[in-house]
């Protein structure tokens, strides 16, 4: 089973942190990781290539220093790794981003099988998966926690809903985004590290995927930023002290409003 | 991309200031653009003397932004029952309409669903327009995207709203791709602006750490999924009236390749912690599945639900649906009781954005103290027990 894995390299929140003075995102010594949900979409196609036998390519849109999060994926279990790169990819919204990853998966050739996150946390949106399905014209699932039963023509899983969960089965070639309960990834090991290093990451550009200007970037982007602000800060605020019983009355009467 | 004029940029460091990304330095007396720039045009607006311009964003494809008119909200069923945050879409749909003087519609997928449309015309709805077929009884990507893309397509909507939940949010995507509109994901605040009608769409970003709006200034319809439980539903009215439309379907579109073989609701997931108004919340320090016993009654006598660090997922103490941040979901109640977590900044960003934050954790210096509305500093397993029996007792005044 051939597989492309899509990861983004994202800021670690730990490290985001709104000035409060500025009003501006601290940018000191902000660290980028692996969105941790395409952790666990590496992990499962790791697996399933385990199984199954094929091939695991991962695929990043991104500035030229997001070829460390493909190197990382490659020492986690990944064959092959596919940087698209451009300055012209400047600020894609959901709707480009998908577009140019889905060129980017048509020059990648033949699978069987794509995973995304769930979402990427620098956005949350959660858009990308369903945006690269639909260009596609793949069948998809969001949401998904466990793999139930693959073979080489259909694959049959449990997609997370808000109530419990589905049981999906749909044909090969696919999509599914993952949630993080499917599995548990794993750690790089030394070969796994060795090999990364050594690795050559395909560097592809707008023009050679055959991305078109007017559908990538901001110029493909229907949606526009036009404000950024700090949020609201919260009005009243007390740590109470005392004794447990003391705290709590304190408390009690601050909460008449909810009881 | 963002071009900087050499000759006049003169280094003041406005833009550097202003930029909420930290993309822009300035360099020997020249402003330099990075990797990490969105394209958001804050360092144009504040630059004095000109020197900042925003090139290549002429949208290849305008929309005729007249022929489309109208708010739909996609009115989420899934077995019989109506989400909560259908009636949240009425409300705010019920006040863009009226300010841009046009209808509202309800879109209604499902088998058997015709039931909601009362309640649906009662709480906003001018129009109800139900797709009602037995191949709809269960959510299907394919089909649902397909029956909603077809209607938008022939009725033009300017607006279209949807929770953002786990259908809304699989499903909207879709659409937004094959149509060509922007879709904002998780809104918490909606407007129409004055001037030109647009809409704008306010959503945390980064964790909640700012907030962004953003607008579709080309793209017809505006797509939003609005994070449940932030809008008011309207009150209900039964004397109102609207028109019910049943649409007629095809095999073709009808047709799908994802199949549901089973469906599982277990009654502890039951509750949707994006749906509630009050979530106590364990981590860590609760220490048990026992110690969530603690947990479980406060959230009972709240008439609330049971949310988790991951921490308490991790141990196996609660199940992943329950888990609340940046891995797990994020949530929006009007009261959230943080016992024995420490607000690690991976979970403050799945809550900080609730009503009022109570913090009950045993070290003073714990971070969840700097974003709780309230805190007490103690041995939960004394305090928890405690507060349950005191809001017995308020209750029973
Ligand atoms: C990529 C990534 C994603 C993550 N995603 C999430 C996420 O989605 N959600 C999430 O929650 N975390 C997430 N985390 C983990 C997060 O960083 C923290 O490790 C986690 O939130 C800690 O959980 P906790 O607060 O329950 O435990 P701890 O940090 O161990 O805190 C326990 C707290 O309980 C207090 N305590 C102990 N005993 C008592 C007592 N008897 N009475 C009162 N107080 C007591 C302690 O003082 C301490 O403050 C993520 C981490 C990473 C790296
Ligand atoms: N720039 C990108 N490069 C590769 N994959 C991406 C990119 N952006 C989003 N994705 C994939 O789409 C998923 C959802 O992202 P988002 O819609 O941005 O929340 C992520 O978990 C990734 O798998």
């Amino acid at each position: 089973m051939n597989i492309i894995v899509c990861v983004k390299q994202v800021p670690d929140a730990k490290d985001v942190r709104l000035d409060p003075e500025t009003n501006t995102l601290a940018r000191e010594g902000v660290e980028a990781i692996m969105n941790p949900f395409d952790r666990h979409a590496l992990e499962e196609a790791v697996c399933l290539k385990e199984q199954l036998g094929g091939k695991v390519t991962v695929l990043s849109m991104g500035p030229p220093q997001a070829e460390e999060v493909l190197r990382e994926a490659i020492s986690c279990g990944a064959d092959e790794g596919v940087l698209v790169s451009d300055r012209a990819f400047a600020g894609a919204d959901t709707w480009a981003t998908s577009y140019t990853l889905a060129k980017a998966v048509e020059a990648i050739g033949t699978f069987d099988l794509i995973l995304c996150g769930k979402q990427a946390i620098d956005g949350d949106t959660a858009q990308v998966g369903p945006g690269l399905a639909s260009r596609m014209g793949l069948p998809y699932v969001t949401c998904v926690q466990k793999t139930r039963e693959a073979t080489d023509s259909s694959i049959q899983v449990e997609r997370m809903m808000d109530d419990g969960y589905d049981v999906v089965q749909l044909p090969l070639p696919a999509l599914l985004t993952v949630v993080k309960d499917i599995n548990e990834p794993r750690v790089p090991s030394l070969k796994g590290k060795m090999k990364a290093k050594k690795a050559e990451i395909s560097m592809l550009s707008a023009s050679d995927v055959g991305a078109e200007a007017q559908y990538i970037g901001l110029a493909g982007s229907p949606t526009q930023v036009v404000n950024v602000f700090a949020p609201e800060a919260r009005g009243d605020r007390k740590i109470f002290s005392g004794t447990a019983a003391e705290q709590v009355e304190q408390l009690v009467d601050k909460l008449k409003g909810y009881l | 991309m963002l071009i900087v004029d050499a000759d006049k940029c003169i280094g003041c460091g406005a833009c550097e200031d202003n930029c909420a990304f930290g993309a822009i330095i300035v360099e020997d007396d020249l402003a330099v653009v990075g990797d990490s720039c969105t394209l958001c045009g804050a360092c144009v607006d504040v630059c004095d003397v000109e020197a900042l311009h925003i090139e290549g964003g002429e949208k290849a494809v305008q929309a005729d932004l007249s022929a489309w008119s109208g708010i739909w909200i996609f009115a989420e069923s899934r077995h019989g029952v109506l989400a909560p945050v259908a009636l949240e879409l009425l409300g705010i749909g019920r006040k863009l309409a009226e300010q841009r003087g046009v209808e509202l519609t309800a879109v209604l997928f499902g088998s058997d669903v015709q039931s909601h449309a009362d309640q649906l015309i009662a709480s906003g709805a001018d129009i109800v327009l139900i797709a009602d077929n037995p191949a709809l009884a269960q959510y299907r990507e394919d089909v649902y995207g397909r029956v909603l893309e077809q209607l938008i397509k022939e009725k033009k909507p300017e607006v279209v709203l949807a929770g953002a939940t786990a259908i809304g949010r699989s499903l909207i995507p879709q659409a937004a791709t094959v149509l060509g509109a922007g879709l904002t994901a998780d809104c918490t605040g909606l407007a129409i602006r004055e001037e030109d009608g647009m809409l704008l769409q306010t959503r945390p970003a980064f964790g909640g750490n700012i907030m962004a709006t953003i607008e579709c200034p080309h793209s017809r319809p505006q797509m939003a999924t609005v994070r449940p439980n932030v809008m008011a539903p309207a009150e209900p009215d039964s004397e109102r009236t609207g028109q019910i439309v049943k649409i007629e379907l095809n095999d073709e579109q009808l047709a799908s390749r994802v199949e549901v073989l089973e469906t599982v609701t277990s009654s502890e997931e039951q509750v949707n912690i994006q749906e509630v108004e009050v979530l106590v919340a364990g981590g860590r320090g609760v220490e048990s599945e026992k110690g969530f016993e603690l947990i479980q009654e406060l959230a009972a006598e709240l008439n609330g639900a049971v949310a988790a660090s991951r921490a308490a997922v991790d141990a196996g103490w609660v199940s992943y649906p329950h888990q609340v941040g940046q891995t797990g979901k994020t949530v929006c109640p009007k009261l959230y009781i943080a016992c024995g977590i420490s607000g690690a900044i991976q979970h403050a960003v799945g809550m900080q954005s609730a009503e009022t934050v109570v913090a009950i954790n045993r070290d003073e210096n714990a971070p969840i103290f700097d974003i709780a509305t309230y805190g007490l500093v103690g041995d939960l397993f004394e305090i928890v027990p405690l507060l349950t029996r005191k809001i017995q007792e308020q209750r029973r005044e």
